[in-house]
């Protein structure tokens, strides 16, 4: 049997964002996740949004969390290399009843500690919206509203992790929690038993299961999907802050923004949905988003889509995000209603979690040689010429150019596979390194990333596959 | 600059497949001393390479050869002329105003051509599953047709073993030929419209021959699965071509192939800021296949996807031929720029502009209809003048058709063509 002494279930943002808090003490920490790469469910599926907490509820641990979260970024972004950018929010009131309801939302805004928010005038935010639609009567500006690359943020944070000691276990789906004399003792997993005091339940849709194997299921997950385009780079109507609309009473409503690598983002639904497998994108889902956002931004070219996903948000009943640890049943952290602010929070979260188990009596010894710094796969193609050039006369791979429209590189690939926690999957590559992210999908470059990964791995090319088990993606070499 | 390689040359080619060699092939014999073509493969020949069916050269060799007997025959002739290559090259950037291009590859790094005239010639790329929005989850086994003909054809690589084919283009039923004779079953090709996408030749050809239905005014409108697919919702359109959701049937298949349309690539082109012509998405040329931007020509699929390559060919000698020209400082000015504008039933016009009162007396238009249509009269009007009729027994949207037109006769600024029905005259 492994021994360890924390065992975090799930390896999505707040899993990776507790992992690498706690990889700063002198403890044993194992990662575990059902999935065959890190990067989560929710957590690969969502905004991209780093939040301000501006719209929170006031006085929840939600809202106490994400304003904590926001300003940790730039440090955060900085010391991990992750893509993040400051761009800004704008919140326009396209009616006069949309209109009135502003200062109401300034006020939550101040409640919630966010002071920075600001109005505009409607030739204000045309000014720096010009697709907006001009019918705009005013709004808000919520400057700190961020944006990140999601897959990087938790990649970024588990290689940190790992380089400071923690164990990642992928593919160990957690199917059984042993409890004796209200101690946690071992965590059962599909890759064999783990011993353990501490068991950090951060499973996102998942974690009510969990709870069940402790006999703390007080709650229901609902997961509540959310279904987006992405647009092509080159689109013509493009916006360069998040603009939001106002939220009515049932929806938060659905946004249209730059991702961190230029393209369009529009989206997400919210419905609220039984099965926690459904992630298929709809006719109906699609199309509200094109009819809501065209509100917004009147010459919006969904034909210039890409793709389209869909994630689900881990969304509990009763609502709310929760933090609880129970007296009679010690080293049990349970983390649920992880739903729409999860990405932002996460490294607020995991503050919070190692402060609760210092107070539960846990002990934590900062380590000495804690490396703070993590290096991300160098980006060829946003190199300076003479940069790229030397780089390749380094090393040639780089001069062969692999994914045609994000101009991905061989020796990209290769770091990506080759790192620690390195890809295993066509998938994992590409939220790497965006290999087959851009306008073909993989058409050109996914029959070379089959056979990269195939040699690389040593692997034949029947046994790549796109993510988990079960997904091959070819069936075999012709004789 | 250090570390960076450069080269001079008078005429430099973008893309090497058979627009690429024609052009070259074209601008040597014009009397181009040097001509480079820059290729992102590790072989000459592009999309033909993975043709390896028959069906080529009919046209221009009166043959029926296979894809890579095709380009052979260019390859060889550009070889005896001094045709140079740079292979496993990627071209990064093309200057428009400067005739510099900027390229990578794994033996001369990043390097830098200086060239007389420009020749794009990169092809076009396959439309996706997203970018025609098709409804469900994103399992493994969701590829186009083409990545699976490459995959199968130059890889050895079987994609699946039960096929769904959505769209009847012609790489969509060939390989739906291919995938049958390498002992997979092609369930159905499902096409929305109420006629064929691709040629109909490959429709006798590679389904009928092969049993395999063809399901017209029909689409998929979810694909099932979360690891690999398993199968997909098939359910015919009404007229306005949304799906009719109550006669939805599920069909088990564990592979769906898009043969859902061809798009030039022309991400190059828009960043040296040349012109695009909105319909061909390809840019707007001349009769001697140069673009908006003077020295720089455009043939092949980049300018319009071709059904037949021997167009291509043809096509792209007369780029290669005048980027030649212009190189040697030889290509004559003109004297009036008439625009070619698609008339009744007509797609679009390429070229899309015709120079008058310089090289060339006559303009070889190629063209494609909106609808199906039987016995018609292709009509060219200058103005309002009729010069030029011709009968045909069909047209049809997945065939081209060409016309030759004397410039000299075109008086007025706009070239019109349509097509009349002979049914009612
Ligand atoms: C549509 C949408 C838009 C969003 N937009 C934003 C945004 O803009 N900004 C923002 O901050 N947040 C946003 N969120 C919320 C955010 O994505 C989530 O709150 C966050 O990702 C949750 O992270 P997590 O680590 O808790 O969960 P997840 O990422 O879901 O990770 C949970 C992990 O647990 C694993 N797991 C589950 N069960 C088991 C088991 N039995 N054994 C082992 N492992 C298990 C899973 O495999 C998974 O990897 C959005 C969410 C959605 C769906
Ligand atoms: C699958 C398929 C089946 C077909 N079947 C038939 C048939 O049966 N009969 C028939 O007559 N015609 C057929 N055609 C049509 C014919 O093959 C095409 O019209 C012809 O190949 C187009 O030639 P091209 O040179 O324009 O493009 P391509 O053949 O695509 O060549 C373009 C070249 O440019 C290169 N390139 C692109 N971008 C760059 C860059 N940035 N840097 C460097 N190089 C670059 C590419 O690698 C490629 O080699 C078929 C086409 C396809 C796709």
């Amino acid at each position: 049997m492994i021994k360890t002494d924390v065992v975090i279930i799930g390896a999505g943002a707040v899993g990776c964002a507790i992992a690498r808090e706690l990889s700063k003490y002198e403890i044993d920490v194992i990662v575990v996740d059902k999935n065959e790469d890190i990067g989560g469910d929710a957590s690969k599926s969502n905004s991209a949004i780093i939040h301000t907490g501006y719209d929170a509820a006031p006085g929840t641990l939600e809202s106490q969390l994400v304003v904590a979260a926001n300003p940790m970024y730039d440090r955060l972004a900085k010391e991990l290399d992750v893509p993040f950018r400051r761009i800004g929010a704008i919140l326009p009131a396209i009616t006069l009843e949309q209109f009135e309801q502003l200062p109401a939302i300034m006020e939550k805004a101040f409640k919630n500690h966010v002071y920075d928010v600001e109005y505009k005038s409607a030739a204000e935010l045309l000014e720096m919206e010009p697709n907006l639609n001009p019918e705009v009567k005013g709004g808000l500006f919520i400057p700190r509203e961020s944006i990140i690359d999601p897959f990087i943020l938790c990649q970024a944070l588990a290689e940190n992790a790992c380089e400071n000691g923690v164990h990642f276990l992928p593919g160990a789906k957690v199917t059984g929690i042993n409890v004796e004399n209200g101690r946690i003792k071992s965590v059962l997993t599909a890759k064999g038993e783990i011993s353990t005091t501490y068991v950090i339940n951060s499973a996102g849709l998942y974690c009510d299961e969990i709870a069940a194997m402790v006999g703390k299921a007080d709650y229901k997950v609902v997961p509540r999907k959310g279904q987006f385009f992405i647009l092509d780079k080159n689109t013509s109507c493009k916006v360069n802050h998040i603009v939001l609309p106002i939220p009515t009473k049932v929806t938060k409503g659905k946004l249209m923004c730059p991702t961190i690598h230029g393209n369009m983002l529009i989206g997400p639904t919210a419905e609220d949905i039984p099965d926690k497998e459904d992630k298929s994108v709809t006719y109906e889902g699609l199309a509200s988003i094109e009819q809501d956002v065209r509100k917004l931004v009147p010459n919006v070219c969904i034909r210039d889509t890409i793709t389209q996903y869909c994630g689900l948000r881990p969304n509990r009943n009763p609502e709310g995000l929760h933090f609880d640890m129970y007296d009679d049943l010690y080293g049990y952290i349970n983390l649920s209603g992880v739903r729409s602010t999860g990405l932002t929070l996460s490294v607020a979260m995991a503050k919070y979690v190692v402060r609760q188990m210092l107070w539960s009596g846990a002990k934590l010894n900062l380590k000495e040689n804690f490396i703070p710094r993590r290096k991300g796969i160098v980006v060829f193609h946003e190199l300076p010429i003479n940069e790229q050039a030397a780089l390749v006369k380094k090393n040639p791979l780089y001069g062969n150019i692999i994914c045609r429209c994000e101009t991905i590189t061989e020796a990209e690939i290769l770091d990506a596979i080759h790192r620690p926690l390195g890809a295993k999957s066509i998938d994992a590559v590409k939220r790497r390194v965006r290999a087959g992210m851009g306008r073909c999908q993989g058409g050109f470059c996914g029959p070379k990333v089959i056979e990269i990964l195939s040699r690389e791995l040593n692997i034949p090319v029947e046994s790549v596959n796109k993510n988990n088990p079960g997904s091959y993606m070819v069936s075999g070499t012709n004789k | 600059m250090e570390n960076i390689f450069e080269m001079f040359c008078d005429v430099a080619i973008v893309g090497g497949g058979p627009a690429g060699l024609s052009a070259a092939v074209a601008a040597k014999e014009e009397g181009s001393q040097k001509v480079l073509i820059i290729e992102r493969d590790n072989a000459l020949g592009g999309i033909l390479q993975q043709c390896i069916h028959p069906g080529f050269g009919l046209k221009l060799f009166n043959e029926e050869l296979t894809g890579p007997e095709y380009y052979g025959r260019f390859i060889k002739k550009a070889k005896e002329l001094g045709v140079e290559y740079l292979l496993s090259t990627m071209v990064l950037e093309v200057n428009a105003e400067n005739k510099i291009i900027t390229c990578v590859n794994s033996q001369t790094g990043l390097t830098l051509i200086k060239a007389g005239s420009i020749v794009l010639a990169m092809g076009c790329r396959e439309r996706t599953r997203a970018n025609i929005m098709v409804p469900g989850t994103r399992p493994a086994g969701l590829y186009t047709a083409g990545s699976a003909q490459r995959l199968l054809n130059r890889q050895n690589i079987m994609v699946g073993k039960k096929i769904v084919i959505l769209g009847s283009g012609d790489i969509g039923m060939i390989m739906a030929r291919r995938m049958t004779l390498e002992g997979a079953r092609v369930v159905m090709v499902v096409e929305l419209m109420d006629y064929l996408a691709g040629l109909t030749r490959n429709k006798v050809q590679c389904l009928d021959d092969f049993g395999i239905p063809l399901r017209l005014s029909h689409t998929i409108t979810k694909i099932v699965g979360n690891k690999r697919v398993e199968g997909v919702y098939v359910a015919p359109v009404g007229p306005d071509r949304k799906p009719v959701v109550e006669k939805e049937e599920f069909v088990e298949c564990d592979t769906v192939l898009f043969s859902v349309g061809l798009i030039p690539e022309n991400e190059l082109t828009k960043k040296a800021g040349i012109k695009i012509d909105p319909v061909t998405s390809g840019p707007a040329v001349d009769q001697y296949m140069q673009t908006s931007a003077e020295g720089i020509f455009a043939c092949g699929n980049v300018v319009h996807v071709n059904d037949l390559v021997d167009n291509v060919s043809s096509e792209s000698a007369i780029a290669g031929k005048y980027a030649a020209k212009y190189a040697a400082g030889n290509l004559n000015a003109h004297t009036r720029l008439v625009r070619c504008v698609p008339g009744v039933n007509i797609r679009y016009i390429c070229p899309q502009f015709i120079k008058v009162g310089g090289d060339e007396e006559k303009a070889r238009l190629y063209f494609r209809v909106q609808k199906p249509m039987k016995q018609v009269t292709l009509v060219a009007k200058s103005g309002s003048e009729i010069i030029l009729k011709q009968k045909e027994i069909r047209v049809n949207p997945g065939e081209m058709n060409s016309m030759e037109i004397e410039t000299s006769k075109l008086a007025s600024d706009d070239l019109i063509l349509e097509v009349d029905s002979d049914s009612q005259a």
